[in-house]
């Protein structure tokens, strides 16, 4: 009987704590979506109706907004659009390349000086672009590079190679030895290693190093915004914050500006979830 | 120091084997460099050597034209100790760390406890809750200004605020206000993150231990407290480190929502460079404040090994 009573208890006890978390949790999931949400509703209002009630849902939706963006040649999206894919494609290749190779060396090779050039590597964590960039903004002029997409994909590339050649490393170094060995007894060179075995085998690693790096690279505005003038040459990012400081005024039209410029890491999100999250945590627990 | 001892004979099958004409030493030495060439070429010319140049400009009296020749020795380093907005935004720096200490983090931390290991749809929660964290900078900012809009009818916040009988705030026009609306539009993109952290963080304490702790007694405060969160330790100790070094540089959100005002009042270091080295071309003396946060980076950097133990990716060298 007592028995009985202290399980039902526990179990109300348990049910009423997880109506709690439930309460809480979503109480967070609606502060996490209400400015998306009053973003889209304002996307989807004509001017006047977002002066008059700005809060209410857009019933009917008005598409003139977001099509007047896609359509018209001034708005230049397509343009910011071309300009932030191009950057991010290069960047992303450049960094898994970049970063599995010298990644290879650190996990998988002896040599003089190992210690050394890794923690030189670690300085890049202590350097974040945030701080170097008027440093960095002196040596693209001397290279004579600056307002070109170029610069914007060496100087992101660079500050993106200390935190992935960490996180690949740390996937490398979980690859077994025997592996390396019998390749070698085999006869492969140490990039045939590389290449035909080692890569393919971390194929989840750098997934999680290229979601990651689209990522960061997609969202970038401080590299642009300081290494870019010509407006041809503007990302999304760029172009978002000079839209919305030439229209402010039409809350509307930016609204709708910003909630398409979003689109696309939304959409990337949903599908690459599981490699972003798996990219993160590992730099985390390595870096 | 040990006698040289004759180096065995080698085998002629295998001296054959290594087929080139270069000893094999060299050629080994030369793979490693080729592996390592592009990232140390990209890391040397971009990371490295502006640390230098920096150092170099940040003694002159430079405005950016010609070169740097009005030679000022460390007067730019003194400047700046005196100037009373580098001391706002070395306090506005405390002060976001503090916050995030205090409040972000502990609000992560929870998060991830009540999404837990089994919670059915916690794969929603940690979707929707690491949303904010993959949409931009720019969006977010353009997205929080609209919200802190002054007018009720502009702005969500103070249209709520009006309709439950309150007054409508300045919000990033208020010199005191400025920092916490900041703050908060920073939780919002950030403490998904930090909770997705804490999530993997739990994922590795084996589910025993907390169930031994059950049947030991202990009820669940006393099994977070004293089972939990020493477990915990390295993962919290990565989050603050991340969160402290993300405090120090932030830049975009303050540079959009607020420019650093009103009146310097949310002026961080980061917004501080960039003033005087892409607004006011004082490049020497922004150069110099780019030195004073890398070394305040690097300070923390330093204290953080020290003060927890050697990380991880030293170990395996």
């Amino acid at each position: 009987m007592t028995a009985n009573r202290l399980r039902l208890n526990w179990s109300t006890q348990k049910l009423l704590s997880r109506a709690f978390q439930y309460i809480v949790l979503s109480l967070i999931v609606v502060i996490v979506f209400t400015p998306v949400v009053i973003l889209i509703f304002g996307a989807l209002k004509t001017r006047g109706e977002f002066m008059t009630q700005p809060y209410v849902p857009p019933i009917p939706p008005r598409w003139d907004n977001i099509i007047a963006i896609l359509t018209r040649p001034s708005y230049s999206f397509w343009q910011m659009l071309r300009n932030s894919l191009i950057v991010m494609l290069s960047v992303t290749s450049a960094v898994v390349v970049i970063c599995s190779l010298a990644a290879f060396a650190f996990a998988r090779m002896k040599f003089r000086a190992k210690g050394l050039a890794f923690n030189l590597f670690t300085i890049g964590l202590m350097f974040p672009i945030n701080i170097a960039i008027l440093p960095v903004y002196f040596v693209l002029r001397q290279l004579d590079i600056l307002d070109s997409l170029l610069a914007v994909i060496v100087v992101q590339t660079a500050f993106q190679l200390s935190g992935n050649i960490m996180i690949l490393r740390g996937f490398f170094t979980a690859i077994p030895a025997e592996l390396q060995d019998s390749a070698y007894i085999d006869g492969c060179t140490d990039f045939g290693f590389f290449w035909r075995i080692l890569l393919p085998l971390a194929r989840p690693a750098l997934g999680a190093v290229a979601a990651l790096t689209m990522i960061v690279s997609w969202n970038d505005l401080l590299v642009p915004l300081i290494v870019l003038n010509s407006n041809k040459l503007w990302t999304l990012p760029l172009g978002t914050m000079q839209f919305q400081g030439q229209y402010g005024q039409d809350l509307s039209l930016v609204s709708a500006f910003v909630v398409l410029s979003a689109l696309p890491t939304v959409i990337f999100y949903f599908f690459a979830e599981r490699q972003i999250i798996a990219g993160l945590t590992a730099g985390a627990v390595k870096g | 120091m040990q006698p040289l001892q004759p180096l065995p004979a080698i085998p002629s099958l295998y001296k054959q084997k290594s087929g080139t004409a270069f000893p094999r030493r060299l050629k080994d030495g030369l793979t490693v460099f080729l592996f390592l060439l592009p990232a140390l070429v990209l890391f040397l010319v971009f990371v490295i050597y502006p640390i230098f140049q920096s150092m170099y400009y940040s003694v002159f009296d430079w405005k950016g034209f010609g070169p740097a020749e009005d030679f000022i020795g460390l007067d730019n380093f003194k400047n700046i100790l005196g100037d009373k907005v580098f001391i706002i935004t070395l306090r506005n720096a405390g002060l976001l760390i503090v916050f995030s200490l205090l409040l972000q983090l502990p609000l992560s931390l929870l998060l991830a406890v009540m999404v837990g290991r089994d919670l059915p749809g916690r794969i929603f929660f940690r979707t929707v809750f690491f949303l904010p964290y993959v949409i931009s900078e720019v969006i977010t900012a353009i997205m929080w200004s609209f919200l802190y809009n002054p007018n009720p009818d502009r702005g969500f916040i103070n249209g709520v605020i009006v309709a439950f009988g309150g007054e409508a705030q300045p919000w990033l026009g208020d010199t005191t206000l400025v920092l916490p609306a900041l703050f908060i539009a920073l939780t919002w993109k950030y403490f998904g993150f930090h909770m997705l952290l804490y999530m993997a963080g739990l994922q590795n304490i084996p589910h025993e231990i907390e169930e031994a702790g059950r049947i030991d007694g202990a009820n669940s405060i006393q099994n977070f407290f004293l089972i939990t969160l020493p477990l915990l330790r390295s993962t919290i100790q990565t989050s603050v480190y991340l969160s402290v070094l993300g405090s120090i540089q932030q830049f975009i959100l303050v540079w959009i929502m607020s420019r650093g005002g009103p009146v310097n009042a949310s002026e961080t270091l980061a917004t501080y460079m960039i003033r005087f080295g892409f607004v006011r071309f004082q490049l020497g003396y922004a150069s110099a404040v780019a030195l004073y946060m890398f070394v305040l980076c690097l300070i923390f950097s330093l204290i953080y090994q020290r003060l927890t133990r050697e990380p991880d990716y030293l170990s395996g060298l």
